[in-house]
């Protein structure tokens, strides 16, 4: 075989050609690294297609139906997802409201001059340990401390406020709202961390234009700094969204697991996660088929979320440059 | 007299005044000092209740012994933290390998491609997928296929949660590697395998590292995936002598999902020390990533 490249004149030279092992190695690499991105796209694919295909089954027998459906008994074969839908996306906008307010503020306080230096990094790494405990360990943090915490607050809001259809029944354990705050807990932690990219990446001139016009610290976040990095922080908040979404094991410990529509925050509920965690391990063939067309449903839900975040994130990210 | 007051008037004060704009941006800061701090009491509220609940039960026993059935007393979780420890080994085993592949291709070899775009965002989303559809997807390819619950469902689903962080977080290292580094190693002759091989990856390796044990921290909590992949097992993973790798496997996390649950004082206690022992774990391996990963230059 012809050598691929010249030999140099001088044999003592540091400066080697690639042998032809070299050369053979070097293109083998590369192939081994093309296989490993490909390998990352077959995955997503075979994620969306192995699910898909379970599901197809469950999708001709119920169809629509089980999107609109409000009952869930095994014994009688009737599968309704609505309560669990419902539930999801009523949770999840509950902890996004919580959890967004307090990522925001939590960004805010990190990035514009509120802490000097130590004590930032003191509270950025509460932020990034409140991220590392396992969700299971806040769901049983969850039973054991939120519900009793809440109980008093709760009884006293239905007592007197009875009315409002949002404190309309009693919290009899779990339910809705320790989940979405637990949930609350687990997002901030990343609305947190992107928005605080989102503030840091606004120009050092931008906020010192606003105060030589003679702005107040707060004038300044409110009507410079915040309108600037406004769209890393809504993507950042579309980002908690889909986390709260998808997120399993708090709402299966919390939310109660019960399949009803309720506007009270209150009353136990169901979501489409917690509906999986519970039913697949002990499901028979048929209501496999059923749980796959759940599990689509929220593989799609969190999907569309999830794109639209990322797509924010990447419009954020070419405004800023 | 009346004529110096009404010229004084007209000058803007220059003291500051609590009203108005002072008053908003103080009130303003309390609040978000206040929400800061709220925010943090959760974590020492977690903290508080393993230490206090989870460290009375911490003994030597809870890491020799197995589960406890119903009313028993005593017991503990070892086979769950064995069962842990091998499926997040599995998943490493896969994850890692591929996932520097990848980001060696996405950092190095074809940054802007059409390939390297895609699959980029497909990471993305993938980091933004519910634990529990990798659970599914998991049950789907290699409990359907096998006919069992085992540690490698297990681990093939805590793998599918891994690689995207991996990915992601190597690329990013790979990018901090000074080009004039590259370009040196490219001057002598280097293939751009050897450059990866013998500048890239040596230069990178502590923030590669840091990817690597927040993925595996992150895949150690994991409880939603395991539900139905690897189910729970009340007995070891090495049963009479030999491996039972195709067989239901116990984790601390799924240790604790089940006896949150129950209504006996024993088991509660054993969640709450399997909770800490996984908090542990997890701390741990986040502050060395801390120390490993500290840029050097």
């Amino acid at each position: 075989m012809e050598k691929p490249f010249v030999v140099p004149a001088q044999a003592d030279s540091v400066c080697q050609p690639p042998s032809s092992l070299e050369f053979f190695v070097d293109r083998a690499f590369r192939a081994l690294a093309r296989i490993g991105v490909i390998l990352i796209l077959a995955l997503v694919v075979a994620l969306v297609f192995e699910i898909g295909r379970k599901a197809i089954p469950g999708i001709q027998k119920y169809g629509i139906d089980m999107l609109i459906g409000t009952v869930w008994d095994v014994n009688q074969q009737k599968f309704g997802i609505l309560p669990a839908i419902w539930g999801t996306l009523y949770s999840a906008l509950i902890a996004l409201l919580i959890g967004g307010f307090f990522g925001v503020a939590m960004a805010i306080f990190l990035t514009q001059d509120f802490l000097p230096a130590r004590l930032a990094a003191v509270f950025r790494t509460i932020v990034e340990l409140l991220a590392a405990i396992p969700s299971v360990v806040y769901g049983l943090w969850g039973i054991f401390v939120v519900i009793p915490a809440i109980r008093p607050l709760t009884d006293g809001l239905h007592a007197a406020f009875g009315w409002i259809p949002f404190f309309g029944t009693t919290l009899s354990g779990p339910g809705l709202l320790p989940a979405s705050l637990v949930l609350a807990i687990m997002i901030l932690p990343t609305i947190a961390a992107v928005s605080q990219d989102a503030l840091r990446s606004v120009p050092m001139k931008t906020k010192q234009a606003a105060y030589g016009m003679g702005t107040t610290h707060w004038e300044a976040i409110l009507k410079v700094m915040v309108p600037s990095a406004a769209t890393g922080i809504f993507g950042a908040l579309v980002l908690g969204l889909g986390r709260a979404l998808g997120e399993t094991m708090a709402l299966a410990m919390l939310v109660g697991n019960s399949n009803q529509i309720s506007l009270s925050l209150f009353s136990p509920a169901n979501t489409l996660s917690a509906l999986l965690a519970l039913n697949f391990p002990e499901a028979g063939p048929n209501e496999i088929e059923v749980l796959m067309y759940a599990a689509l449903i929220l593989m799609f839900i969190t999907l569309v979320v999830n794109v639209i975040g990322s797509l924010i994130m990447a419009y954020a990210q070419r405004g800023a440059r | 007299m009346s004529n110096l007051s009404s010229v004084l008037s007209a000058v803007p004060s220059l003291q500051r005044k609590l009203e108005g704009r002072a008053l908003r941006s103080i009130l303003l800061s309390a609040l978000v000092w206040i929400s800061a701090l709220v925010a943090s009491v959760p974590l020492f509220s977690v903290l508080y209740m393993l230490i206090m609940r989870g460290g009375s039960r911490l003994s030597l026993e809870v890491f020799t012994e197995l589960p406890p059935a119903g009313f028993e007393m005593g017991g503990g979780f070892g086979n769950a933290l064995v069962g842990t420890f091998v499926m997040v080994g599995i998943a490493a085993a896969i994850a890692i390998p591929v996932g520097i592949m990848a980001a060696v291709f996405l950092a190095e070899l074809g940054p802007s491609s059409k390939l390297a775009n895609t699959a980029r965002f497909a990471a993305k989303t993938l980091t933004g997928l519910p634990s529990i559809l990798a659970g599914v997807f998991a049950y789907a390819m290699v409990v359907l296929t096998t006919g069992t619950y085992s540690a490698p469902a297990g681990g093939v689903a805590l793998a599918v949660l891994m690689l995207p962080i991996v990915v992601l977080t190597a690329e990013e290292a790979m990018k901090m590697v000074p080009k004039i580094m590259k370009d040196a190693a490219y001057g002598m002759g280097c293939t751009r395998s050897q450059v990866v091989w013998k500048v890239v990856l040596p230069t990178g390796m502590p923030a590669i590292l840091t990817g690597v044990m927040l993925a595996v921290a992150r895949a150690a909590g994991e409880t939603a995936p395991l539900l139905f992949t690897a189910l729970f097992s009340n007995y070891w993973i090495f049963h009479e002598g030999q491996l039972e790798v195709m067989s239901p496997t116990a984790s601390l996390a799924v240790l604790i999902y089940n006896f949150s649950g129950m209504p006996f004082d024993n088991q509660l206690e054993l969640a709450w020390a399997a909770s800490l022992v996984l908090v542990m774990i997890v701390l741990v391996v986040n502050v060395v990533s801390r120390i490993v990963g500290k840029p050097k230059f």
